[in-house]
Order: C-alpha cells, then structure tokens, then sequence
C-alpha cells in the first residue's frame, strides 16, 4: 500500500462528506431541497453518471506497489483491474477498432516476405483471421454478449434487491422515482458492462503514438479532473468561508483587512497568477530533487501544488458572497435577538450564521467543480496545469494538437479527450443547476 | 359624501365581474387564490375590497388587468369593462385599456417606480403611448398632473429620479402617472398601507378630491376598515378568495350580515377604549437621561464618515414596574434605535441609562450579558425574528442554555413546554420548525422566547404591525394577561395610536428624534397640547359611518 | 468629479503596493536568484562562476531589500526590490531575460491583443443580450427552455475544443480562412474572424444564462407591473424597462474587463499566432522568462484595478441612484 499525498486528501474529503451526510441526515432543513434534487430527473441521470465517475476516480486513488510492473512499480487498484488495457501496448497510432497500424510499415510474413502496407496490431483485434471480413460482425457480437453479461448482472442485483426492499419498505424519507433511478442505472451498468467487453479485445478508442491505449489514457484522466476539481474547493472552503463569515460579523478594521487582502488577490489576473505561482514550484523542483523521490510522488506532489495555488487564487469570489450576506444575517431579527438573550459572539457565528450561509457555500462548491475541471485542461494547455506525465485531458489535447495537423489527421485521442471531459463538465453542470434551484431561497418563494 | 340610490339598473356599471377565478401553479400543487367571485363598480363610485392579507383582494385586481403572473391561470364567466369582456380581449387592445380606460395605484411607491428614471419621463410615457401630442404639450401636461396631484414647485422636479423623493411624494407621483391616461377606473391597492399615519390622510383627500373633479369610478382595496368607511360608497369583504360580503358602507358597517364581517369589526381597536387611569404612580424601573444616538453617515470607497445623523436627541423617559410605556412616532423617528441603543445593540450611544440606579450604558462583556435577563425585545418582523434553522423548542430554549446554563436540558425542556402553553401554543409545537408557523403564532413563539429569561422589561417593537386585524387584537390580548401575570413593564413602540389606547399607561410621542410629548396616555389621547400630537390623533382612521 | 478621481486613485496605491510586494514575494523570495539561474542554465552540473555570471547578466546580482555597501539613498536604489519592482511603478519593465526591452515589446504587441479582443467582448455581449432577451420573452416556453439546454451543454464543452474543431472545420476541412497568422490593415480582418467567432460561440453559455438571470430578476420587479398597467407592451416593457435597468450590472462588468482587453487571451493568440501579449506570455512561461512574467502580472494588476476605477466612474455616470461624494 502505498499513499500519495492527493490519495490521503481525497479519502478524507470522502470521509468528512460521508461523516456530516451522517450527521446531517435528519436535518430539517435538508429534506425539501433533497426531495426537491431526487424528484429533478436530469439532476438524477447526472448524479449517477457522477457517482459512477467518482467511483472510477476512488478506485484510481488506492495505489500499491506490484514489483515489475511500470517503471515505478506503483500501480492503483483501477490499472489492477484494467491490466490488459495498458500492458497490451501497440507500436504506435491505430484508429479505434482497428486490427491494423495507422501507417504503413514493412510487414515480415512467415515465409520470410517482406511488404509494405499496414501491420496487423499485436494485441487489437488479434484473434480474428480475416479482419476485413470478421471484423463488424465479431464487434456486434461481442457488444451483445457484453450488454447481456451487464443485463444479467443487473437483473440478479435487481433481484436481491426486491427482497431487501421488500423487508425494508416505507423507510425512505426521499420520493426518489425508485423506477427512473433503476433503470438508468442499469442503461449505465450494461453499458459499461458492453464498453468492458470490446475494450478486451479491441483498442476501442484506438491506440496513441507510443502505442498505449487511449480509452485507458481518458479513463485514469479521470482522477486527475475530479482532484483538481475536489481538492480546489476543500482548500478554498476554508479560507473563503472563515475570511468571509468573520470580515461580515466584526466589520471594522477586520473587515478592511480582509476585503484588502481579497482584493489585491483578485487585482492579479488569476491565469498569470497560477502561472508565475507553477513557475515558482517547478523551479523548487529542480532545486530540490532530493525531496521528490520518484515520479510517481513527483507528478502528485505536482498535482497537489496546482490545487493549492487554484484553491488560494480563487477563494476571493466566494469570500466575497459570504461577507455581503453575513453583513445581511448580522441585521436579522433572530441575530439581534440571539444578542439580547446573552448568546456569546462563536455561538452566533456557529448557530446563526453558518447554518444560513450553507447553501451559499454548497452551491458554490458544486458550481465551481465543473469550471476547475475546465481549467485543468487549459492550464495543462499552456503548460502550467499537471506535470506531463500525468494522465490528463489537458495534456491529451495538448499532444493532440500536432496530431491534427498531421496527413491523415489521427483524430481520436482529441475526441476521446473532450466526449469524457464533457460528459463530466455536463454532468456536473446538470446536477449543480438543480441543486442551486433546490437551495437558493430566492427560487423557493412561491411555495 | 356621493350618495347613490340603491344599486339600480338606471346607473352604469364600468365594470362587471361574473365567476372569476385565479389559481397559482407551484411545482408541488395548485392554489386557488381567488376563488369565483363577482361583483359590479359602477360609475362614479368608490367601490371598497377589504380582506386579510392573502384573501386575494390584490390577486382579483391583477387578474382584472391581466396582470397577472405567467405562473397563474385565471377563468371566469366574463369580466365586462364597459362592453368589452377583458377575459377574452386580444392583448394589444388589452393594453390600450391599461393605462388608458383603467389605470393602477400600487401598495408601495418606492419600489413601484423605475428607480433609474425620471419621473417626468415615467409620466409623460403613459400619454406617449395614450395620446398622440407634441413633446411641449406632452411636457405641459405632466406639470399640469404634478400640479393636481400636490407636488411643489413641479418645473424644477420634473426630472429628478425616485429616490430624491419621499414616499408621500412618489405616491403622489404614483397617482398623476394613473391619471395621465385620464381613465375611467382607478385601482388604488392598499394605496397608503405603506405611508406614515399623516400621509396617509393626505393622499386618501388627495384621491377623494381627484375622483370628485375628474368624475372616474374608484377601486379601492385595502385590509383597513376604518380607512374603507371614510372613503366609499359600497364594500365587498373578501376572505380566503372569496366574497363573503357586499353590501353599501353604511349598512355594512351598522348591520354587518356575515359572521366573518362582524368579527373584523370586532377586532377593531378603536382609540376611544381607552384603559389606563390618568395617574401612573410605581417604582421607577428604568430611566433614560438625556440620551443621543448619533450614526456616522458613511460614504465612498473606504467608508469615510461624512457627517453625523442624530437618530435620538436628548430623551429622556421613565417606565415604571409592571406598567407599560408607549413611544409612538412616525417610521425614521427613531423609535426602533431608541430601543436598539438601550439594549446595547448599537453603539455610540450618550447619556445615562439607569437600570436599578445602575448606569447600564456601555456596559460591556460579561456584566453585559447577566444584565441581559432583565430586558428582551420582540421585533416587528415575525419572518426575521427566527433562525429558520432551528426548532422552536431550541429557539425559545436559547436564552435559557446561554443565560442560565446551570439548568440541565430536562428541565428546559419542561419550561419551553410551560412556556408554548403560555403563550396559547400546544407543546408539541416545540419539535417543528419556524416555517411550519402563520404570523400570529410566530409572534407567540418570539414572546414565549423573550419570556423564557424571565425579564422585568420587554421592549415589543411594533409587535403588531405585520399582522391581520384579528390576530393583533390577540396577541394584545396576551400581552396584557401576561403583564398582570408577572408584572413586567413594556416599552411598547408603535406609530399607530388605537393599539397604544388598549394597551398603554403612558405615552411619549417622537418626532425627529425628540420627544414631544409624554405623560399619561389618558391625558393625552383626550387632550393633545402639542400640535404634532393632535396632528397624528387627527390622522387614525376611524369607523366613520353617518 | 475630478476630486472624485483623484481620492479615488489615491485608494488604489495601497492595492498597488500589495500587488507589487506579493509579486516580489513569489518571485524572489521563494526561489532565490541563484535558484533561478540554476534551473535557466541547465540545472545540473552548473558552476558558481557561472551562476554569478547569469545573475550579473541580468542585475538579479543586488541584494533584496538593503545594498549595505553602498552609501546613503543609494543602500536602497541599488536593490533587487528597487530596480525589479518599484520601477515597476513608472512602467519601467527593464530587460527581459533573454535581452529584450519589455517596454517596447508590450507598446507593439498591445495593439492585436486588442483587435482580437475587443471585437470579441462586443459582439459577444450584442449576441449575449440577444439570446438573453429572446429567452426572457419567451419566458416559461418551450423556446426558453431548450435555450437554456443549448446553453448549459455550450458552456460545457472545453473552448480548446473550439478552437481546435473551428480551425480544423473552417480553414482545413473547408478552407475558408487562414488556420493562423495576423495581418495588417484590412488584410488582418481574415485572421480575425475566426477567433472572434470563437469566442464569442464559447461564451454564449454562461453569458446567456448570465444575463438571462439577470433580466428575469428586473422582470419580476414592482416597477415593471406598473410599466404593464401603464398599457406597456410585453416588448415595450422589456426594451424601455427591464433591458435598461439590467444594462447598469451588465455594462459595470463590461468595463472592469476593458482595460484588460490590452493583455488579450491567452490560449487564443496561441493557438491562431496572434502576435499580442496574450502569445507573449504564453511564450515566456515556457521560456520561463521570469522578467516578462513578473511585468505581465504587475501589469495586468494595474489594468485589472484601472478597470475596478472606471466601474465606479461608470456607475455614478448610469444609475442615478449613485451619487459623488
């Protein structure tokens, strides 16, 4: 077992979400937004698809040692799992479903013939004989058997289910649509289920230049989106949250120092700000190399100092809100009257005012996901974002963009990229819009 | 007053309500606000819709004009206005009634008006859009209405924004807009219900004496009896979407014929029930000696102090133990600063207040916070006045953990249980949360909560003024039992003088900050000195039926 | 007005300040000179000798904060904050680490920035306006909800991927414009269609949802009831009331961004060669020409905080509410 400084931070996010879910789970004030959420059906769809890509990024953030495999000889659970994706390596480019290279080389056949044309690919579609011929007719069968291996899967989950259910019936406080949220998770499983299937015998998404699979790149860019994502916000909150509820309540010169603070921050165009700010890690790096002992750590520690500088240059927006709106509770009824029955000053900050900044805090967290997960892509663009050996969209379409200059274009790398980063953006998207409706009081005032 | 004989066939009706009916769509269900109602206004009349708020009285006007809502779906049998049914009007000639054939006065001026354009503009749009004039005759009109409607010195007004006027003035402003389009029907919803007492008097003659020149019909809506029978000829009294009542004001008023009727005007306070004797004798429980609230006026990027507003200039004010003080004055005397300064929830405040021979001004940390059992406050606002966050049980139990920490949760438990039955409310009541509670009761709780530390003073700061007719007269009716319960004084602020009359033993009335009168309110109900005084006597609203 | 401006200006010295020392901080006292110019000449195996040549080279041989050696005014003149940061002040940018006057390349580069960016930010804003009031007409219809859709699944999608699907699509698949470069005169509109194009279809998601919210909060404001019982068509209200009441947040915001419309966009100029300052310092972060940087921040600082000026000059100028003090 081996745990990497963003694998910690990540099961602790984790465990604080699960760990105040669990306190939270009788709160009053939870329950009409939560019935509002599970009652939006895009917010639904989203938040499966969601939980299925955090589930992905969970699995990618155990990582252990497994002696001979990779340079490092670190591997996560998801590479254990998706061993023959990225140990069945091609030479180089291959279109997706493709049995051959995509450029011609000098092909040696058994009788000891050389031609010129388009290899076969030593593991892509390598068990048929004739791919010309075999080739859509095997990919259909094996996405059938794949679909119903996932719809067996389902309908005996399913089935233990109902008993479960059956004993446990008129508990759920939620009007969730038990129905809708079944059966789109079982599309999702069997779908999966059929991607898993082909993915076992074809380079689905093709192959890069070196020849590593590119379903697998976009996959393992998936802990990389959800961290920048995650992580950003867990060291933003902090900051924005204390900075801003404190700056409202005293006022005076706390209030001057901080809004001065703030705004000197937010003086600094933010994408020169975390530029200069990597520039300055980068150059740390190098003149520490004895600190960052393999690459593996390296490319973490690289990933966390990105979060750390998104999370300091962008706590200012949320800070902000939270100071316009504590200076608005601070006048409330309820506060003056909190004051006049001796509720010391912490007691009103924890009872008064943080309860009623929450849903400020959370629909700035979910907004915030989606645009960090954006950003990553164009930081890592202009080579400020991830280190390059990190698996990320960004650097996927950063490599990608000589790719498309060149004759034939080799396009799938770039698509695959920005299909995952957007069904994640979307996604993320959908399910912040319902829970800001959810949330905001101003959109719950006609009923 | 117009007299009219009899609601016969020989007079014309202007508008002619059959079967409306309004329903708001929310995400969860449909409510029903105005729920099949009919009536006729006829012409030149004042024709009056009271109701409590929520009864739909504003809902049935907008509908009238289609101004509804996209979120509200309204049907009917027809609503005729003059020969046109405005149920099945196309839009365009829908908006050529608007402004023109019936115009619109809102509850709120201030927030009625594009605060981002002038009101020579806001007016002379009603008569682009209407008429077909020049811009000098348009310009010439304006000033004409702005004359009618009372506002000085108009020429160099006319293109001053909103805000550069007070509310009386932008109501009137309000007014001249509606009259541009020289309609035949007037809707004035709650036209004053946001204006101070002496204001309201005004513009109420300044409508009476419009209709009587121009001759138009008027609708008037309001929750306010008393102001109702001055002004019209008929009244229908709505209640929960429907029409329970409609009747001529002076029948209406002498025989009212529906149960719901005969209970508001009941509930009534009226300023002649005078309590109190004329002598308030007693120990002294707290005094104020000339104290002076002053805010700093800041402005500009850092917050520089420009200038200072005396909020509260040299008042000085005695309450004696189990007897209750009103301060009565109009919104921005500085009723409400008064009583924050005495609770020490502001700061710069001089002079003395002297609690038990005590200077309590100023007093700060901990003596601060035991000093804070003997005085609570109940606020005007039963909204606000809770953390919408927390039970009712941990919202009336909190006074008690900070101030009495020695009590264990059981116990307190107990109390807040004795304390909700106190104040009228079942205990359970203890384990739900604010939003599940009408105005009333919210107000029960906010008492119950200042109840629980036990207090010798409770300031209630307009305790009543957010709520309904039949509510108010309640909880003044539990106030005063639990005065006699335990004796404790009340500093009871206010600006409307009938509830000052049930409740009060001494009155102090405020004005700029000062006080300008104060004794025994008996004395001064009866026989105002000051002329200020007699100028808000004279300004209630009373059942005036001849 | 003009005492307004100067106590105004005079407010942004310390923010100013702040900026400056935070900039210093980050990029002198975090990493030493020495550390710098180990990583410029190569990291590994780098002599002294070398080291303190680098430094002289490029006047990053002064100590920080106070020259003990020299005498009197000059103990503070002849350091690294004086020479690097408080000439930052009067615009003096000094020598890039690669040996060029900074202050000349920003003076010639300015210029495309903006003629890519300005355009960009109008007819963004026209098509954002657009699209918001259509929405708001149509408000609780079909229209407006497949237009919120369209908008949600725009701001969705990467503008890389904008970028590169519109060069890929317009100028190699159909040849319709140069993939990159930059012109002058008339000759640079070509070049400039695209990425104009561009950004103005990545930002109709999240501008359009912007200004839509917006519009919808006027809307459902008192004033434009009576605006309707005045006789005000739907149109009439929402061009005479709403749109210009919610024009005062949109044109604030608008003005705050127009100083930086100097320091152009990054990735844009990247991508289709645009020779402004948005390239420039793209350029320099790979090159890790610290110098370039470190007067792009400062100078996008002082841009951001004219910006924050002319909002409130603005103001004062379109909501009469706002008064001069």
């Amino acid at each position: 077992m081996i745990i990497l400084w963003t694998d910690a931070l990540i099961y602790l996010l984790l465990t604080t979400a699960m760990v105040s879910g669990f306190f939270l789970r009788n709160y009053e004030g939870l329950k009409r937004p939560l019935n509002k959420i599970a009652t939006n059906k895009s917010a639904m769809v989203s938040m499966i698809i969601l939980v299925f890509f955090i589930a992905i990024g969970l699995l990618d953030s155990l990582h252990f040692k497994a002696e001979g495999q990779r340079a490092s000889g670190v591997i996560s659970v998801l590479d254990y799992c998706t061993q023959p994706l990225w140990q069945q390596t091609e030479k180089t480019y291959s279109a997706p479903f493709s049995a051959y290279l995509y450029s011609k080389a000098y092909i040696t056949q058994a009788d000891g013939y050389q031609s010129w044309g388009f290899p076969r690919l030593k593991f892509g579609g390598s068990h048929l004989l004739n791919p010309e011929t075999e080739k859509t007719a095997d990919v259909l069968i094996k996405l059938i058997v794949g679909l119903s291996k996932g719809f067996i899967f389902c309908l005996s989950w399913v089935g233990l289910r109902a008993l479960y259910v059956a004993k446990k019936a008129g508990q759920s406080r939620l009007h969730v649509r038990p129905g809708f949220v079944g059966t789109t998770i079982i599309v999702v499983v069997v779908g999966l289920s059929g991607i898993i299937e082909l993915s076992t015998y074809y380079h689905i998404l093709g192959t890069d230049k070196v020849g590593e699979d590119v379903f697998y790149q976009t996959i393992k860019s998936i802990r990389t989106g959800l961290v920048i994502g995650s992580l950003t916000t867990f060291i933003m909150l902090p900051l924005a949250v204390v900075f801003g509820i404190l700056a409202g309540f005293y006022r005076g010169w706390v209030d001057d120092l901080i809004q001065y603070c703030y705004t000197t921050l937010n003086s600094i165009p933010s994408v020169l700000l975390i530029a200069a700010s990597i520039l300055m890690v980068q150059i740390y790096m190098v003149n520490h190399p004895e600190l960052f002992t393999n690459l593996e750590s390296r490319a973490d520690l690289r990933l966390l100092f990105l979060c750390l500088i998104l999370g300091v240059t962008s706590w200012t927006g949320l800070c902000r809100m939270l100071r316009a709106e504590t200076l608005k509770l601070r006048e409330m009824g309820y506060v003056q009257a909190a004051k006049v029955l001796g509720v010391r000053p912490i007691g009103i900050l924890f009872q008064h005012i943080l309860p009623n900044v929450m849903h400020i805090i959370l629909i700035s967290v979910v907004l915030d996901f989606s645009a960090l997960v954006l950003a990553e892509a164009v930081l890592s663009y202009i080579n400020v974002g991830v280190d390059p050996s990190t698996y990320s969209w960004g650097n996927m379409i950063n490599g990608a963009r000589l790719e498309m200059a060149r004759e034939p274009v080799v396009w799938w790398p770039l698509i695959a990229a920005f299909v995952f980063m957007f069904i994640l953006v979307l996604t993320a998207n959908l399910f912040a819009d319902a829970v800001r409706d959810a949330f905001d009081p101003r959109r719950n005032q006609h009923d | 007053m117009l007299l009219i004989q009899g609601v016969t066939n020989m007079t014309k009706r202007v508008l002619s309500v059959q079967g409306l009916s309004v329903q708001f769509q929310t995400d969860s269900e449909k409510v029903l606000v105005v729920d099949d109602i009919s009536f006729d206004i006829l012409e030149s009349e004042t024709f009056g819709l009271v109701g409590e708020s929520g009864s739909g009285k504003s809902v049935s006007a907008l509908a009238i004009l289609r101004l509804l809502p996209r979120s509200a779906k309204m049907s009917g049998k027809h609503v005729f206005f003059k020969e046109q049914d405005l149920l099945t009007l196309p839009e365009m000639n829908m908006c050529q009634i608007r402004g023109r054939r019936i115009a619109m006065i809102f509850q709120d001026p201030m927030i009625a008006l594009n605060p981002v354009k002038s009101i020579g503009h806001q007016i002379s749009e009603v008569i682009k859009i209407h008429f077909e004039l020049s811009p000098s005759e348009i310009k010439s009109r304006v000033l004409t209405l702005l004359r009618q409607v009372e506002i000085p010195s108009p020429e160099s007004r006319i293109d001053d924004y909103p805000h550069q006027f007070s509310g009386g003035q932008l109501q009137r402003i309000m007014i001249a807009a509606a009259l541009a389009g020289e309609p035949d029907l007037l809707i004035a919803d709650e036209p004053t219900t946001a204006l101070d007492v002496t204001i309201q008097a005004q513009i109420l003659t300044l409508l009476k004496s419009i209709q009587r020149q121009v001759g138009m019909s008027l609708w008037l809506i309001s929750h306010d009896l008393a102001l109702v029978s001055s002004m019209v000829d008929r009244v229908a009294v709505m209640r929960k979407g429907r029409i329970v009542e409609v009747a001529e004001t002076r029948q209406l008023f002498n025989y009212p014929e529906h149960a719901y009727t005969q209970k508001l005007l009941a509930a009534l306070p009226s300023i002649d029930s005078c309590r109190a004797e004329a002598n308030v004798t007693g120990d002294i429980l707290l005094e104020l000696k000339s104290m002076s609230i002053s805010y700093p006026v800041r402005k500009g990027f850092f917050n520089r102090i420009v200038s200072h507003h005396q909020a509260v200039d040299g008042v000085n004010l005695t309450i004696h133990a189990g007897k209750t003080l009103a301060l009565v004055g109009e919104s921005g005397c500085g009723k409400t600063t008064l009583a924050k300064g005495l609770l020490n929830l502001i700061e710069n405040v001089d002079g003395q207040i002297i609690w038990a021979g005590q200077n309590i001004n100023g007093l700060q940390g901990e003596p601060l916070r035991q000093m804070r059992s003997n005085i609570q406050i109940i606020f005007q606002d039963p909204f606000s006045s809770m953390n919408p966050r927390m039970l009712v049980g941990q919202i009336i139990g909190e006074g008690l953990r900070s101030l009495h920490p020695e009590i264990s949760s059981q116990q307190r438990k107990v109390e807040v249980a004795t304390l909700l039955q106190q104040v009228g409310l079942p205990a359970e009541c203890a384990m739900r949360y604010p939003h599940e509670f009408s105005g009333g009761q919210r107000q029960r709780i906010c008492i119950a909560r200042a109840l629980a530390v036990r207090p010798k003073l409770i300031i209630c700061d307009e305790p009543t003024s957010a709520l309904d007719v039949s509510v108010q007269e309640k909880i003044i009716l539990l106030l005063k039992s639990l005065q006699q319960q335990y004796g404790m004084s009340y500093l009871f602020i206010t600006h409307d003088l009938a509830v000052v009359s049930e409740i009060a033993d001494e009155l102090a009335v405020m004005y700029e900050g000062k006080i300008v009168e104060y004794g025994p309110v008996y004395q001064l109900l009866n026989d105002p000195r000051q002329p200020y005084t007699q100028q808000l006597l004279k300004a209630v609203p009373k059942i005036s039926v001849d | 007005m003009i005492q307004y401006i100067i106590r105004r200006l005079m407010y942004t010295i310390p923010l100013l300040l702040g900026v400056n020392i935070l900039t210093f901080f980050l990029f002198f006292v975090v990493n030493t000179p020495d550390d710098m110019a180990r990583m410029q000449l190569g990291q590994k195996h780098v002599t002294e000798q070398a080291v303190s040549k680098w430094k002289i080279d490029h006047g990053y041989d002064l100590p920080l904060f106070i020259n003990s050696e020299k005498g009197s005014f000059n103990k503070i003149t002849e350091t690294i904050f004086y020479q690097k940061s408080i000439k930052l002040f009067v615009f003096q940018f000094g020598i890039s680490d690669s040996g060029r006057n900074i202050g000349a390349d920003i003076k010639q580069r300015m210029w495309p920035s903006l003629a890519v960016a300005l355009p960009s930010l109008l007819i963004g804003l026209l098509v954002n306006i657009l699209a918001a009031l259509l929405m708001v007409l149509f408000r609780q219809s079909y229209l407006e909800f497949w237009g919120l859709v369209a908008c949600v699944v725009i701001m969705s999608i990467s503008a890389l991927f904008y970028i590169i699907g519109g060069q890929f699509l317009f100028s190699k698949l159909l040849k319709l414009v140069p993939i990159s470069g930059f012109g002058s005169g008339v000759d640079a509109l070509k070049f400039l269609i695209l990425p104009v194009v561009i950004s103005v279809v990545s930002g109709l998601g999240s501008g359009g949802r912007w200004y839509r919210a917006l519009f919808i909060e006027e809307v459902e404001k008192d004033y434009v009831v009576t605006a309707r019982a005045k006789g005000l068509s739907e149109t009439q209200v929402l061009f005479r009331h709403v749109l210009g009441n919610a024009m005062i947040p949109i044109l604030t915001g608008v003005v705050v961004v127009l100083p930086l419309l100097f320091m152009g966009s990054l990735i844009m100029e990247s991508f289709f060669s645009i020779p402004g300052l948005g390239s420039y310092t793209i350029d320099a972060i790979n090159r890790q020409d610290f110098a370039i940087v470190r007067s792009m921040v400062f100078l996008g600082s002082v841009l951001y905080i004219l910006g924050l000026l002319l909002t409130d000059i603005c103001y004062t100028l379109v909501d009469p509410r706002v008064k001069l003090l």
